[in-house]
């Protein structure tokens, strides 16, 4: 760590992962009321544990990524952040903001009330009184990080790092346009979630993959550039029309299923060239980095990435097939594998390996992180194959030979056996997760082998 | 160097000129709903919506396929239960807001939809939007009634 501002991750770090345990434990319960569907059923009914599920998720990552940004800004700029106590004070709204999302969807606080109350539109049910605060730490973070990036030195990594989150922040204000016609609504409610997680986000990706790249591998900095924006035209190109493929069954005109398989079968490019360039950085670089797990982390983010969201996410997108699976168990396969390989590798990866330069220590616990990567990535792994036989068998019982959703779901059981298992496995993982990265030892749990 | 800025303007003017056509594509969308495949709006749609959003149904629920697929798609339930109440527009109605009503039906064993407390007007207004929504040209998705 160069500069103290950097510092201001940590905190961004430890509010991530402590929502990163409640996605995953409230995952886990799901799972099990799935397969016992009374249990918790008065108290705390499933769609508010899925939409602690998701909003967790969507919360934890992105406080990731703000966190991720004030470590690699100063470093990439040269020069310190703007302002850490603004940087804190946007933590602040934040934390405020989740906790209070939380309790009004736990409690169904001010219901009915516009301003006050739930907002129940998926992914962004925040109630607008926390969507303001979003919008206002969204605003904060971007002056800081942006003066930073002025005053200091321009680079690739975080000109491409800057329009990502710049993305982020001018299509999360589509939030407050819901307008009365359902088709409408989802037609700008796409561009949020499609053009966030298959657009801008991408951008993020390739950045902070082309940091760690720089750092861990010691490639040249004119190597890693002359790939970035490359991975970003890629993404871009194909992710933007790719939008069309949410846009086949929902009131929208025909051509989209022209337009959104075709664009939408190449979105699995730009996946593919971030194996490419992590695989072919890895091979060039001179350095064998002491931080081992990170490498680990950051290659199995771009390989993951490239299944889940790449193969998975082609294997129902072209129109004729998308019409017969389209919202079953193959969507939820996507879903897990996608979100898991592209983005919560992605934060692991950066967290694993800045967290000893946060601490100021040596790259700690390292074989124990890198069990906790197979570890939880074999869960995923295998949670994703449960969901997805799951989805072929739905998708022939209801899709095509008619029969009712809820007697389509009594033959799905074993699958659902399959995944609350995989989710435990998963669970595990992240246990271990946490351990190897917050509790640093002055002697390793596991030892390394000496190198030969 | 001449690769790296090349390829910059490539990413900058492919963007503004993929993302242009989007915005275009998506304007001539935006007025094929309202005028084609959509039925017009009424109040009572609207307010209908509204209930669907504030109690939260679309963590459970999917509609037009989007939403948790923890429980039956309601795109087209208008359509389900007009079959099963012999085309009875009157019957289907009653029938969608009875089954509400008596909701959680707390079998062992069956997923349960919680009790909600719902006005007659708000039901009213609820079935208004789930007819209407039945009604959205979705180039005849789903396959079939089972949704």
């Amino acid at each position: 760590m160069k500069y103290q501002s950097q510092k201001v991750a940590l905190a961004y770090f430890a509010v991530a992962m402590a929502l990163f345990a409640v996605q995953i434990l409230m995952g886990v319960i799901m799972g099990y009321v799935y397969l016992y569907p009374n249990f918790l059923a008065e108290i705390v009914p499933f769609n508010t544990l899925r939409m602690l599920h998701t909003n967790s998720l969507i919360v934890w990552l992105i406080t990731g990524f703000f966190g991720i940004t004030y470590y690699l800004i100063p470093e990439e700029a040269e020069r310190e952040l703007t302002s850490v106590p603004l940087a804190y004070l946007q933590l602040a709204i934040l934390v405020i903001g989740t906790a209070g999302a939380v309790l009004t969807y736990l409690f169904d606080l001010f219901h009915g009330n516009p301003f006050l109350g739930k907002q129940g539109r998926e992914f962004i049910e925040q109630p607008v009184w926390v969507q303001v605060g979003i919008v206002v730490a969204a605003l904060i973070f971007l002056y800081n990080v942006t003066t930073t990036v002025l005053r200091g030195r321009k680079t690739a990594v975080a000109n491409v790092l800057l329009l990502g989150l710049w993305g982020i922040a001018l299509f999360f204000l589509f939030a407050f346009y819901n307008p009365a016609n359902l088709a409408v609504d989802k037609m700008f409610w796409w561009w949020i979630v499609h053009l966030w997680v298959e657009g801008v986000w991408e951008l993020v990706m390739a950045a902070v993959l082309a940091f760690l790249m720089l750092k861990i591998t010691g490639v040249d900095r004119e190597v890693v550039e002359k790939w970035i924006y490359g991975l970003a035209a890629l993404a871009l190109f194909t992710g933007i029309l790719g939008t069309g493929h949410h846009y086949y069954w929902i009131g929208t005109p025909a051509y989209w299923q022209w337009i959104g398989s075709i664009f939408s079968a190449m979105e699995v490019l730009p996946f593919f060239a971030m194996v490419l360039f992590v695989f072919s950085m890895v091979w060039k670089g001179r350095r064998e980095h002491p931080n081992q797990a990170a490498l680990l982390w950051s290659l199995g983010t771009a390989v993951l990435a490239f299944f889940g969201a790449g193969v998975w996410g082609f294997l129902h997108t072209l129109a004729p097939v998308n019409y017969y699976t389209h919202g079953t168990q193959v969507t939820m396969s996507h879903g897990h594998l996608a979100f898991y390989g592209a983005y919560v590798s992605l934060n692991l990866a950066f967290i694993t390996y800045a967290m000893p330069k946060l601490l100021g220590r040596e790259p700690f616990n390292q074989v124990l992180n890198m069990i906790a990567f197979w570890t939880v990535s074999a869960g995923m792994t295998f949670m994703t194959f449960a969901l997805t036989f799951a989805g072929i068998v739905q998708t022939h019982l209801q899709r095509v030979r008619g029969e009712a959703f809820m007697d389509v779901q009594d033959e799905l059981t074993l699958f659902y056996w399959l995944r609350e298992g995989a989710g435990l496995v998963v669970l595990l993982g992240v246990g271990l997760y946490l351990y190897a990265v917050f509790v640093p030892r002055q002697r390793e749990v596991i030892a390394r082998a000496p190198a030969e | 160097m001449q690769t790296k800025s090349t390829a910059r303007n490539i990413f900058f003017g492919g963007t503004v000129f993929f993302f242009a056509v989007f915005v275009a594509l998506v304007a001539h969308s935006y007025s094929y709903i309202v005028t084609t495949s959509t039925p017009p709006l009424t109040d009572s749609v609207a307010r209908g919506k509204r209930v669907w959003e504030e109690n939260s149904c679309i963590n459970c629920h999917t509609i037009l396929g989007e939403g948790a697929y923890y429980a039956p798609e309601l795109g087209n339930v208008w359509k389900r239960y007009l079959a099963d109440n012999d085309n009875d527009p009157k019957a289907a109605r009653e029938a969608i807001i009875n089954w509400i009503r008596s909701m959680p039906s707390g079998t062992g064993g069956r997923r349960q939809m919680p009790h909600f407390d719902l006005t007659d007007r708000q039901l009213n207004d609820l079935v208004d939007f789930f007819e209407w929504t039945s009604r959205i040209k979705t180039q005849n998705w789903p396959p079939n009634n089972a949704g």
